[in-house]
C-alpha cells in the first residue's frame, strides 16, 4: 500500500513541477506578437491579418465556423474511407449516423467512439481524420480559453485576440513540438509507429495471430496532451500497444494534466493576479485528491463475490489483488485508479481499464467527476467551467453577506449571471434530458450490456461522458445504433458549444466594463477561504443536480453488492 | 464580415489536416523508424525468421506444457489482436459470477489444487484489453507444478525460471511486479 501511495505522490509532484514550466511556455504562446515562418505562410493562404483584433462575437463565429468545416471534412473522409488508398485490410466506410457521431465526437474534443478502432478505421483515417481532429479540437479549446482570459483582462475594450493567430500558434508552438517528442518517447517504450496495417504471427502453439498495427504513437501523444482520449484500438489505453509499460501510463497521466493545470498559471500571469491562478489550481487539486481517495480503496477492496468463490484478491508481494476484472496486470490497482480519476477529471476519456467493470463506488467516481466537469477539465474549457463556478460563487456569497458581486475588478451584473447560468444549466439539462429520453425510447434498452441498476449506470454514463466531452464509456453499452449515435452526437455538440459560447459572451461583456477599484466591500477571491467556498459550491450544485440519478445507478448497485444480489 | 470568413474557414480545414493529420504523423514515423525500428514495428519476436508474436502483446496458450495467460474476452477467439476488448460485465453481473466460478474450477482442476483452494484473482478475471501479456507471480507459481510435471523438470527449476523472468516495478516504483507469459514460455522451450 505504501508503494501505491508513493506512486500517487510522485504523480502529483511531477504534475505540480510541470505547472510552472508549461505555464510560462503557455503564457508566451498566448501573448506573443511575433509570427513564425510556417504561421506566416498559413496566414497568407487563409488570407487573413493575424494582428487584427476580434470582438467576442467575431471570435466565436470564426471558431464555430472553422470547427464546422473541419467536422464536415472529417465526416466526408469517413464516408469515403473505402475509396481511399493504402488500407491492406480494406475497412469499409462508416455509415452516415456513425460518421456524424465520430466527426462530432472528435471536433468537440470528446472522443466518444461508437466504433472499434482496429476493425473500422484505416491508417489513413486514423491520421488524416482522427489525429487531425484531435489536434484542432484541442487548439480550438485553447484558443477559446485564451480569448476568455483576454476578455477578463481587458478594460473598456472589445478586442479578445485573433482566432486564426491563436489556433496557429497553439498548434505550431505548443501542441506539435510536445507531441513529436512525446510520440518518440512512446515508441521507445514499445508503442508502434508504422504505416503497416497488420502483421501475422505464428504463436508458439502454431496458431495464427493477426496483429493490427499503425501510426499509434503519434495519436497517443496528441490524444493525451489534447485531453482527447479516443483510442487507436477498441480497448483504448488498456491495449498494450497504446500503453505498454507503467512508465507510459504515468506519462499519459502527466500529459493529460499538463495543459489544464498550466492554464491556471498562465491565467495568473496574463492577468497579473498570480495568487488567483494558484487559488484555482488549489481548488482543482483538493477535489482531485478527494476523488482519488475514494476511488483507490474501492477498487483495492475488490468484489465480495470473488471472496465467496474462494478467489484470492488480497494485495500482497506476489499479486496486486483487488478487482482485476477489466484491468491490466502491469498497472494493478494503484495505476488504474489514478488513471480513472485523471482521465475523467481532465475529461480525456482515455481508459486503461474498463470502467464498466469497476466496483459500484469505483464507477461512481468517474461518473461524478464528469458531472462536475471542472476538476481540471479538458484543454481550455475545463478552466472556463471553473471560472463560471467562481462567478457563481462570488454571486452567491455576495448575496449572503450583502457585498457587491465583483470578480477580478469587474462588477458582475444580471447579464453575466444569466449567461453563466445558461452555461451551468446546459450541462445537467443535456445529461438528464437525454438519459430520460433513452430510458423511455422503444428499443433503446436492448443496447444495454448489463441489467439492473448497472444497466442504468451505462445509460447515464454515456450521456454524461458525451455532454462533458469526456468520451470514456461503460463499454457494455452498444452505442452504434442510429438512436444513440444521433443523441450522443447532439449531446456532445450541445455540451461543447453551449458552455463555450455563453462564457465567451461573459468575457466579452466583462471586457467592455471599466475596472472598479477594490473597496472594503470587495470579496477577495484569491484566498483559501474563497477556494473552500468555490469547492463547496461546485460540489453542492453538482450533488443536488445529480444525486437522485446516481441513487438509481451506482448507489443502489453498491447496496445490492453488499446484499449479495446479482442481476 | 460573413463573406470574408469563407476563405479562412475552408482553407484552414484543409491546411490543418495536411499539417496535423499528415505531416506530423509521417514525421514521427520517419524519425521512429531510424531511432527505434524494433518498437516502431510492434516489438515483434522472431524465431528463425518467423514472427512468433509481439513482446508486448499476450497470446493464447492452452497446452499443459506452457504457462497460461489471463482469461481474454476478445471476440471470435481469446487473444484476438485484431479485436481488442473486455467483458464489460459489471460487479453485480450474474454472468460474471458464473464465469469466475467456472474459471476458478477449471484452474484448480488443471493445476491439481484442492476444491476450495484460493485462486489468484488475475487467473479468473478477463483483462481490459483481452491482450494482457502478463500474469502475477502468484498465478505463475500456482501453475509451476503442472508445467514441471509435464516437462519432467523439478518444481524448483521451474520456479527459478519464473523468478528469473519476473519483471519488477519499473524504476523500482511504477506499476506491479509481473511475468510476461510469452517470454516465460520461450525461456521454458529454450531450457529444455
Amino acid at each position: 500500500m505504501s508503494i501505491d501511495i508513493a506512486q500517487f505522490v510522485l504523480l502529483l509532484l511531477l504534475m505540480a513541477g510541470l505547472v510552472v514550466v508549461a505555464g510560462r511556455w503557455l503564457t508566451l504562446v498566448l501573448t506573443t506578437r511575433g509570427h513564425w515562418l510556417p504561421e506566416r505562410i498559413g496566414y497568407r493562404l487563409l488570407g487573413i491579418d493575424p494582428d487584427a483584433g476580434m470582438d467576442w462575437k467575431a471570435y466565436g463565429l470564426a471558431l464555430v465556423l472553422s470547427n464546422a468545416a473541419m467536422m464536415l471534412l472529417g465526416y466526408l473522409m469517413l464516408r469515403m474511407q473505402s475509396w481511399l488508398p493504402f488500407d491492406a485490410l480494406h475497412r469499409a466506410s462508416q455509415t452516415p449516423d456513425l460518421a456524424f457521431n465520430t466527426a462530432a465526437s472528435f471536433i468537440t474534443n470528446t472522443n466518444w467512439q461508437s466504433y472499434s478502432g482496429e476493425s473500422s478505421l484505416s491508417n489513413v483515417s486514423q491520421m488524416a481524420v482522427i489525429t487531425f481532429l484531435m489536434t484542432v479540437s484541442a487548439a480550438s479549446g485553447m484558443a477559446g480559453c485564451a480569448a476568455f482570459i483576454r476578455g477578463l483582462a481587458q478594460r473598456e475594450a472589445r478586442d479578445v485576440g485573433n482566432y486564426w493567430a491563436d489556433l496557429s500558434r497553439v498548434t505550431w508552438r505548443l501542441l506539435l513540438p510536445i507531441c513529436l517528442v512525446l510520440s518518440l518517447v512512446y515508441v521507445w517504450q514499445g508503442i508502434p509507429q508504422t504505416l503497416a496495417s497488420a502483421v501475422d504471427a505464428t504463436t508458439l502453439e502454431g496458431a495464427t495471430q493477426h496483429i493490427v498495427t499503425g501510426p499509434v504513437a503519434s495519436m497517443e501523444a496528441i490524444k493525451h496532451i489534447g485531453t482527447n482520449g479516443g483510442g487507436f484500438f477498441g480497448a483504448n489505453a488498456a491495449h498494450p500497444f497504446e500503453n505498454p509499460t507503467p512508465l507510459t501510463n504515468l506519462l499519459h497521466m502527466l500529459a493529460m494534466f499538463l495543459i489544464p493545470s498550466a492554464l491556471t498559471y498562465a491565467f495568473g500571469r496574463m492577468l497579473s493576479r498570480r495568487a488567483q491562478g494558484w487559488a484555482f489550481l488549489a481548488a482543482f487539486l483538493v477535489m482531485f485528491v478527494g476523488f482519488l481517495a475514494v476511488e483507490y480503496p474501492a477498487e483495492r477492496a475488490g468484489n465480495p463475490m470473488f471472496a465467496s468463490l474462494s478467489v484470492d484478491q488480497a494485495p500482497g508481494a506476489l499479486q496486486p489483488g483487488g478487482n482485476m476484472e477489466g484491468k491490466e496486470m502491469r498497472f494493478g490497482i494503484a495505476q488504474t485508479s489514478a488513471f480513472v480519476a485523471v482521465t475523467t477529471a481532465a475529461t480525456t476519456g482515455s481508459v486503461n481499464a474498463m470502467h464498466d467493470s469497476l466496483t459500484p463506488v469505483g464507477g461512481l467516481v468517474p461518473l461524478f467527476l464528469m458531472m462536475l466537469n471542472n476538476v481540471f477539465g479538458g484543454v481550455g474549457v475545463g478552466f472556463i467551467n471553473l471560472v463560471s463556478f467562481a462567478i457563481l460563487t462570488v454571486f452567491l456569497v455576495g448575496m449572503m453577506i450583502g457585498r457587491t458581486p465583483e470578480f477580478l475588478g469587474k462588477k458582475i451584473e444580471a447579464r453575466e449571471m444569466k449567461l453563466v447560468m445558461l452555461a451551468v444549466l446546459a450541462h445537467p439539462f443535456c445529461i438528464l434530458g437525454f438519459t430520460a429520453l433513452a430510458a423511455l425510447w422503444p428499443g433503446a434498452a436492448s443496447s444495454l450490456g448489463n441489467t439492473g441498476p448497472h444497466g442504468f449506470s451505462e445509460l447515464i454514463y454515456a450521456y454524461t461522458s458525451g455532454t462533458a466531452n469526456n468520451g470514456s464509456a461503460f463499454g457494455g453499452l452498444n452505442a452504434n445504433t442510429p438512436f444513440y449515435n444521433t443523441t450522443i452526437g447532439l449531446a456532445m455538440l450541445l455540451g461543447r458549444y453551449f458552455t463555450l459560447l455563453p462564457m465567451l459572451a461573459v468575457a466579452g461583456s466583462l471586457a467592455v466594463k471599466r475596472t472598479v477599484p477594490e473597496s472594503p466591500g470587495t470579496l477577495p477571491t484569491a484566498t483559501p477561504l474563497f477556494t473552500v467556498l468555490l469547492i463547496f459550491v461546485i460540489v453542492v450544485v453538482g450533488g443536488l443536480t445529480f444525486l437522485p440519478s446516481l441513487a438509481l445507478g451506482p448507489i443502489v448497485e453498491r447496496l445490492a453488492m453488499s446484499a449479495g444480489q446479482f442481476f | 464580415m460573413r463573406h470574408s470568413l469563407v476563405r479562412p474557414v475552408l482553407v484552414s480545414a484543409v491546411l490543418f489536416m495536411a499539417v496535423t493529420g499528415v505531416a506530423y504523423p509521417l514525421a514521427s514515423t520517419a524519425i521512429a523508424a531510424v531511432l527505434f525500428p524494433h518498437q516502431a514495428a510492434g516489438s515483434l519476436v522472431r524465431q528463425d525468421g518467423v514472427v512468433k508474436g509481439s513482446a508486448v502483446l499476450g497470446q493464447d496458450f492452452r497446452a499443459a506444457r506452457y504457462f497460461h495467460p489471463r482469461p481474454s474476452a476478445t471476440s471470435d477467439q481469446p487473444y484476438n489482436a485484431a479485436a481488442s476488448g473486455a467483458s464489460n460485465l459489471g460487479p453485480t453481473s450474474a454472468k460474471l459470477r458464473d464465469a469466475v466460478r467456472e474459471r476458478a474450477a477449471a484452474f484448480r482442476k488443471e493445476n491439481g489444487l484442492a476444491g476450495n483452494a484460493p485462486v489468484p484473482v488475475d487467473a479468473v478475471t478477463a483483462s481490459g484489453s483481452g491482450l494482457d501479456p502478463d500474469i502475477s507471480l502468484a498465478n505463475a507459481h500456482a501453475q509451476a507444478a503442472r508445467v514441471a510435471a509435464v516437462r519432467h523438470l523439478s518444481l524448483d527449476a521451474v520456479n527459478t525460471l519464473v523468478d528469473r523472468q519476473a519483471k519488477g516495478r519499473q524504476l523500482a516504483l511504477l506499476g506491479e511486479p509481473r511475468v510476461n507469459v510469452l517470454a516465460l514460455n520461450l525461456a521454458l522451450d529454450a531450457a529444455r
